[in-house]
């Protein structure tokens, strides 16, 4: 057998997980000694015994004996490599350097179109499933503008601010990677399947659980610490006050990253958690250039394109779109800020539609496009 | 058949088929033999039953029936008769028969009523139609119930005379003439009924656009969608419709009045006077939704015909009733199909539909709203495309704010906006005259192109924003449609790219724009 199959195997071993392989490494140097080691041995290793953290059971070594499978082992193994899908175990050269300091780090990492690379820079973009208009606006704008500055954006792929990150991020054609809490085969939620497979292209779909494990709720802020381990910073677009975001937030200043926060209005539950993030110390971020500035050196001499378009021709049309902004505003409340008479009024909106000036968040409800 | 006695007489009476009614002679014979009193002629149950109550209220009223064998037949024979409507001149023929009544007293004479077992008349439904129906056929002479009198008094030049007891019948016909024909003063019934109108849009404050949308969808006779928060006065907005709908002419007040005759409704009213406004509960059923039943009677469609059906909460309706409206709302009519007959009700109604945004119904507050995006999408899923497609209008009512309620600006009054509305209607049945078209909601693709012109600005705005928003061919008449209703509220003949702007800012929900 060959050295990754080896730890193949050691990967999905039945109740051993991260810090009790990383023990057993430790200690036998390398996953084929595990592999060919006799029931003594490993009962000496448990003998020996370090700290109760991490510490091998006797059923644990009766599962470890019988699974000792060569054929089974190799057939699934090759089933992997058929799949497309990459096994790549810590002991690999290839697992990510970010990722193996973190405490319970991975032991194995199944990919779907690769990596992320070392060299470039890479920022979890984070928020609330359930987002606002808002939220969604902002997460996709900021995602783009970072993505297309060259910056990866990592996220978990799941509803809400997370897809918008990747959508954005793949619409200015940056690179994008997605975070899974279910087995790398199974892209959950269904929904968001175009997203699953555009991000193979260029970016890659990551997961630590094996092929067929199924997205249960444990799974989810266990892989928020691969979030956060595979970024340099953490930005937060949207989070209730006790919101799974946090989590990954915890994780991210734990592991020594910068944190990022999109502030909101003080009355909005779901900025809560971005706005305590900032009161802590959180990087507050309006622009792009926020973070940039922190990535990129000499980002700040850059001439920043102006966050209002100016193109306009008409003054109607100037009228309407000032009054506008990324929080939905229904037509009534346009009308009555801008004072014109309704027919006018959407006249304008459409015009301006049709430019791609503003978009319909939902039906009579208008947004600026950023 | 020397020497034996051969008394045979007829009368005449009327059944309801669909709206119309249905001439249906009694016929009377008295000849010796054993003592019974028979019925024939495709009976209902209740009609077989009219035996004991005629028996009885001739007995109560002071009549003898002599030992004869008495049979009565009702013609046609091979339609169903249903109803209590016979029971009166049932008695009356067999009267007849027995030398009571002066046989050509009859002739052109139609009687109905429902008979108590004490003599007195009973109030029977459907009189208007039936009236109207023998009107046309020649009868002049029409005896009602009392209650129902009014009713059939409507109907120009028919002798209507409401009665109440079997013995002031009799005196009538032996030309004792105590009881005066019913007389109603139409001209004065519709006067009356506009000092009765007490809602008025000028009771709602703000909601300019959703009061809008309304106007357009009234002159057009469009069907309209509002989507909104709970409280934000959908309800409220929908009952003031019919406020700003044409006052009703007499020919349509008539056509209404006959449906609700057939139901019951009447109410002692001589004529239905106002625009109806039916808002059925969501636990509605099918048939009670488009009519039907044993004895087919028409449904809330029916009722609201040249009115308004509201559905409020129209994702709560169960999804196969709402379903079932599709056809009406494009024949105009309903058809209930059953083994003995066929009925035909009419149904041209404007529909206007309220529904929340979500099941919490505040989204897109997320403050308010916690409904994922999947549970927002599968609220709006219970409606089905084609339903939504039936929709000229949709528009999405504003949550009112405090400053808003509080404003002491003058709102406009429904007389003002039906002012408007009428000069619209007027425009359009000038256009369509001498065709089958009263409003521009039923412009079909090809009349489209005949009356929508548009001028190469307005087509380059139509095909961009064809493209760019990803329009449906359906979605493209209908904005085409709604701009036309625009274009005649401004009595500009052309259409504008105003005009089109406006209508594209009411085009009815696109799922994709739901959600997102």
């Amino acid at each position: 057998m060959k050295f990754e199959e080896y730890n193949y195997w050691l990967a999905n071993l039945d109740k051993i997980g991260p810090v009790k392989i990383e023990k057993l490494i430790h200690y036998f140097e390398k996953a084929e000694h595990i592999f060919h080691a006799s029931k003594n041995e490993l009962m000496a290793y448990i003998m020996n015994g370090y700290d109760n953290r991490g510490k091998l059971t006797e059923t644990d070594i009766d599962n470890l004996m019988n699974s000792r499978d060569k054929e089974k082992i190799k057939k699934n193994y090759d089933k992997l490599k058929n799949q497309g899908i990459y096994f790549v175990s810590k002991e690999d050269s290839r697992y990510p350097i970010n990722l193996k300091n973190i405490y319970g780090a991975p032991f194995a990492l199944y990919i779907k179109g690769k990596l992320p690379e070392e060299q470039k820079k890479k920022i979890a973009v984070i928020g609330a499933r359930e987002c606002s208009a808002y939220g969604k606006e902002m997460a996709k704008y900021l995602a783009g503008a970072l993505a297309g500055e060259g910056i990866e954006i990592i996220s978990g792929l799941a509803r809400g601010i997370d897809s918008y990150a990747h959508e954005g991020a793949l619409t200015a054609c940056g690179v994008t990677y997605g975070v899974l809490g279910c087995g790398i085969d199974i892209c959950y939620p269904k929904e968001n399947i175009n997203l699953y497979m555009e991000m193979q292209k260029d970016g890659g779909i990551i997961s630590e659980y094996a092929p067929g494990t199924r997205p249960l709720a444990g799974h989810f802020p266990m892989r928020n610490r691969i979030i956060s381990g595979l970024s340099d910073a953490v930005l937060v677009i949207e989070a209730k006050e006790k919101s799974g975001s946090l989590i990954t937030v915890d994780m991210g200043l734990e592991q020594g990253k910068e944190i990022y926060a999109l502030p909101g209005r003080a009355t909005d539950r779901l900025s809560e958690g971005c706005n305590n993030l900032i009161k802590m110390g959180a990087k507050l971020v309006t622009t792009p250039k926020d973070i940039l500035e922190d990535f990129i050196p000499n980002y700040g001499q850059k001439v920043v394109e102006s966050k209002k378009n100016n193109k306009l021709l008409e003054t109607k049309g100037k009228i309407v779109y000032a009054c506008l902004s990324l929080e939905p505003k229904h037509i009534e409340e346009i009308a009555l800020e801008t004072n014109l008479p309704l027919d006018a009024l959407m006249e304008q909106l459409v015009l301006l539609e049709l430019q791609g000036f503003v978009r319909q968040a939902m039906k009579n409800y208008y947004v600026t496009r950023e | 058949m020397k020497g034996a006695v051969f008394m045979f007489s007829k009368a005449f009476s009327a059944a309801v088929h669909g709206i119309d009614g249905l001439i249906v002679s009694v016929e009377a014979d008295i000849s010796d033999g054993l003592p019974l009193f028979d019925m024939v002629g495709y009976l209902g149950s209740e009609v077989k039953e009219a035996r004991e109550r005629v028996r009885i209220a001739l007995k109560n009223s002071g009549y003898m029936l002599p030992a004869k064998r008495i049979t009565v037949n009702l013609s046609p024979a091979d339609i169903r008769k249903e109803g209590t409507a016979f029971d009166l001149p049932v008695a009356i023929a067999i009267l007849a028969a027995f030398g009571y009544i002066p046989e050509e007293s009859l002739k052109d004479t139609l009687i109905i009523g429902e008979l108590s077992l004490n003599g007195n008349i009973n109030k029977v439904n459907g009189v208007l139609p039936i009236v109207y129906s023998a009107k046309q056929q020649g009868f002049l002479k029409f005896i009602v119930p009392k209650e129902n009198a009014r009713e059939g008094a409507v109907v120009c030049g028919a002798q209507t005379y409401g009665v109440t007891s079997l013995n002031e019948v009799v005196s009538l016909l032996n030309n004792n003439n105590q009881v005066e024909p019913e007389c109603v003063d139409i001209k004065e019934l519709f006067e009356h009924n506009e000092m009765a109108e007490n809602i008025d849009f000028s009771e709602v404050a703000g909601q300019m656009a959703a009061k809008r949308a309304i106007e357009i969808a009234v002159s057009g006779m469009h069907n309209i969608l509002m989507i909104g928060p709970p409280g934000s006065g959908k309800t409220m907005l929908a009952k003031r419709i019919p406020s700003i709908m044409p006052e009703l002419t007499f020919e349509e007040s008539m056509e209404i009045s006959k449906i609700y005759s057939i139901a019951g409704l009447m109410d002692n009213k001589a004529l239905i006077s106002k625009r109806p406004f039916r808002s059925p509960h969501h636990t509605i059923t099918q048939t009670a939704l488009t009519g039907g039943g044993r004895l087919p009677k028409p449904g809330e469609i029916s009722l609201a015909h040249l009115g308004v059906l509201f559905l409020d909460e129209l994702p709560e309706f169960q999804k196969n009733t709402i379903e079932v409206l599709r056809q009406p709302l494009e024949d105009k009519s309903v058809t209930i199909a059953r083994l003995n007959a066929t009925y035909r009700y009419p149904a041209g109604f404007m529909l206007v539909a309220a529904m929340n945004p979500c099941s919490c119904g505040y989204y897109p507050d997320r403050n308010k709203c916690n409904c994922s995006i999947n549970l927002v999408k599968r609220y709006l899923n219970r409606i089905s495309q084609s339903l939504l497609d039936r929709f000229d209008i949709c528009i999405e009512a504003l949550q009112m704010n405090y400053k808003e309620l509080q404003t002491e600006q003058k709102q406009e009054s429904s007389d003002d906006i039906r002012r408007r509305v009428s000069i619209a209607r007027e425009i359009q049945l000038k256009r369509y005259e001498g065709q089958k078209i009263w409003f521009n909601s039923q412009l079909t693709p090809r009349s489209i192109k005949k009356y929508c012109k548009l001028e190469p600005k307005e087509q380059s705005l139509l095909e961009e924003a064809f493209i760019k928003m990803n329009l449906s061919a359906r979605a493209y008449h209908r904005i085409l449609k709604v701009a036309r209703t625009i274009a005649d509220l401004e009595g500009s003949e052309q259409i504008h790219t105003k005009h089109i702007s406006e209508a594209i800012c009411y085009r009815s929900m696109d799922q994709k724009y739901w959600g997102e």
